[in-house]
């Protein structure tokens, strides 16, 4: 978590020289939903998430210079530069793909874990997405179908609140729970604290077990906040769509936060945090370098891949 | 062989088990495809010779279906979806335009979709606004995509398994009017032979008829007629929606000088529209006359028997449109016996 917060704050430092020139969802808040999940997951496991993607990439196993790389455009980034920062993928990761278009790739994640079950692979794939897809046709699709099927899917909604700048009040009815609604269509359903990892995790295993098992798919809803501006690296409650309380409330629950006060007790806690905060700094700092020192791709090249040969 | 003759629905059917036995991965799945209707009987068969994993039944989702089609192609099982009109299947547009065709390109070749989609375009008997719509430009538009339609039975069943069997998503467009088209089967292609992008019909030297799906037939008789009238065209059917592969259109009109191109859609921005574009382009010093076009009216298809009778385009309007061309006013084929909304005796409503 704390590594994905140190990536996504540099990203963010940065990202105003204008040289990450792709349009950029920050994770920074949201990032114990991604650790907690893939606590649970094996390598072989798929996952496929959203335009908000870096921290369910980062926490898969991902390539972070390539991350960096596809941010600046460069030909060693995941995508060639191709996709930027709402396509990436990773696939010796089992990062398959993440799109940009809301609910999208819900579906596809259905279609990968099909594949699975005909294999008779015992792996499962994952499905990020927000709160915002559940308002879309392929979210109910998709599940109606994973159940009727009995995938291997594990649909995970990250419920910021916010639809870029619309809240959950103008976009579904008041105290109707996503975590009900998944249920009703069939689906083993959960609901959790997103800020918790630890809590995270727990539903996660649960969700997993029940998974493994082979009795079809899971649902878990996780509550959660974004700190910045829906697309962009800057804080943008100046505008106000986000009730000044709700926010504090939310801030003071910090996903890093909330393990830092367990994590505190260790003795040398501070010592410990300060040595991973180097290696990461360290890290980080080689994958900036690397992506701004890489070529750009060859645009000769732009008619390559149209088609598979 | 007792059965010498087959149907455009029968190689269809048949290209299916082909590729399902080429490839024993593969996947076909569609609303009704295992039904006691069998899509048409173009998929009659399938599910019991290859069981209910391998072909089944869907929810009604095309949009999500889609998707898991896509899904499961990029993880590496081979996919076949079948809508039984093309007017449904626009509500999966998101997941074919911007996953499906982009995928190869958006992650630099790491992923390829090997997924075909079957969709039929309905004509006559009161199908109406909704039910018979050849939107086979807006597929062409999409880079990534790879359009085929085709137009005859003896070809057909080659141009569907090597849709199947390619890595890339094809959308397979057949016009409902041609499943019944009968062939010889000796004349039949093997499936494995690769299939011409462009067929030539007829050659002749006076003007060059381009067309595809039902307009090829149309077409043919047009030619046939017009050959008694001493008058020589070529036909081209441009089964594949590809500009780059109609090289033969080209040549066959920098030949004639003259190309009149009978389109199965809309008339504005079409096949038609690129294929006279392409010509004003590729052959512009050979042409004698203006390239036209002949497609549909820019209105829906209307659902009365009474309002249909001139919508759709014919052998005979073909011939006048090349009388226009050639400045020759020209008799017109004999009117048909069949009433104008169905394509033989052998088409009963209501789909």
């Amino acid at each position: 978590m704390l590594r994905i917060r140190l990536i996504e704050e540099a990203i963010a430092e940065r990202y105003s020289e204008q040289k990450m020139r792709c349009p950029t969802h920050l994770s920074i808040g949201q990032e114990a939903c991604a650790v907690g999940i893939s606590a649970k997951l094996l390598p072989k496991d798929k996952v496929f998430s959203s335009h908000r993607a870096h921290a369910h990439y980062l926490a898969k196993g991902g390539n972070l210079n390539r991350l960096i790389a596809e941010l600046y455009g460069k030909g060693s980034g995941c995508t060639g530069g191709r996709g930027g920062s709402m396509h990436l993928t990773d696939l010796d990761a089992g990062f398959v793909a993440s799109t940009a278009i809301v609910a999208n790739s819900i579906p596809v994640a259905a279609g990968q874990a099909l594949h699975q079950q005909l294999r008779g692979e015992t792996q499962l794939t994952v499905s990020y997405f927000g709160e915002g897809a559940t308002e879309e046709g392929a979210f109910y699709e998709t599940a109606n179908f994973a159940v009727v099927k009995q995938l291997p899917l594990l649909l995970v909604c990250e419920n910021n609140r916010y639809s870029v700048y619309s809240s959950l009040a103008c976009r579904q009815p008041k105290n109707r729970s996503i975590k009900a609604l998944a249920e009703a269509i069939g689906i083993y359903s959960l609901e959790g604290n997103g800020n918790d990892v630890r809590e995270v995790a727990a539903r996660a295993s649960q969700a997993v077990s029940h998974i493994r098992a082979g009795n079809g798919p899971a649902f878990i809803e996780l509550h959660t906040y974004r700190h910045r501006e829906h697309c962009g690296p800057h804080f943008d409650d100046d505008l106000g769509y986000r009730p000044k309380e709700e926010r504090e409330s939310w801030f003071k629950r910090d996903p890093l936060q909330t393990v830092e006060d367990i994590l505190s007790a260790i003795p040398h806690w501070k010592k410990a945090k300060a040595s991973m905060i180097e290696k990461i700094e360290k890290e980080i700092g080689e994958a900036f370098d690397a992506a701004i020192n890489a070529p750009f791709p060859d645009s000769d090249n732009n008619e390559v891949y149209v088609y598979a040969e | 062989m007792q059965n010498k003759t087959t149907t455009f629905a029968k190689q269809i059917c048949a290209a299916q088990a082909s590729a399902m036995r080429a490839d024993k991965q593969m996947i076909c799945m569609g609303l009704g495809i295992d039904d006691p209707k069998a899509i048409f009987g173009t998929t009659a068969g399938l599910s019991e010779d290859f069981g209910s994993k391998r072909v089944f039944d869907t929810p009604t989702a095309e949009n999500a279906m889609t998707g898991v089609g896509i899904g499961a192609a990029q993880a590496g099982t081979r996919v076949l979806m079948t809508h039984q009109r093309v007017d449904f299947f626009l509500l999966a547009m998101d997941q074919l335009v911007n996953n499906a065709a982009k995928w190869h390109y958006m992650f630099n070749g790491q992923l390829k979709v090997p997924l075909t989609i079957r969709l039929i375009v309905g004509r006559g008997w009161g199908q109406g606004p909704t039910h018979a719509q050849n939107l086979q430009s807006w597929f062409a538009h999409v880079p990534g995509l790879k359009v085929v339609v085709p137009s005859k039975t003896d070809a057909v069943g080659q141009q569907l398994y090597q849709a199947i069997m390619d890595d890339n998503p094809t959308v397979f467009i057949e016009h409902r009017w041609l499943h019944n088209q009968h062939g010889d089967v000796s004349q039949i292609r093997r499936y494995t032979d690769r299939s011409e992008p462009v067929r030539v019909h007829a050659t002749g030297e006076d003007l060059t008829l381009v067309a595809n799906s039902y307009m090829v037939l149309e077409a043919i008789q047009a030619a046939e007629f017009l050959t008694k009238l001493g008058i020589r065209c070529d036909v081209i059917e441009t089964t594949e929606l590809n500009v780059s592969c109609w090289k033969p259109v080209f040549d066959a009109v920098n030949k004639t000088g003259r190309v009149l191109v009978c389109d199965s859609a809309h008339q504005h921005f079409s096949v038609g529209g690129e294929l006279v574009a392409s010509c004003a382009e590729q052959c512009f010093s050979a042409l004698k006359a203006a390239p036209m076009r002949l497609g549909l009216p820019m209105h829906p298809e209307p659902t009365s028997f009474g309002l249909t009778s001139h919508f759709y385009n014919t052998a005979s309007d073909i011939v006048r449109q090349v009388g226009v061309m050639l400045g020759r006013e020209l008799p017109l084929p004999a009117k048909r016996d069949t009433p104008h909304d169905v394509p033989g005796q052998w088409f009963q409503g209501p789909f």
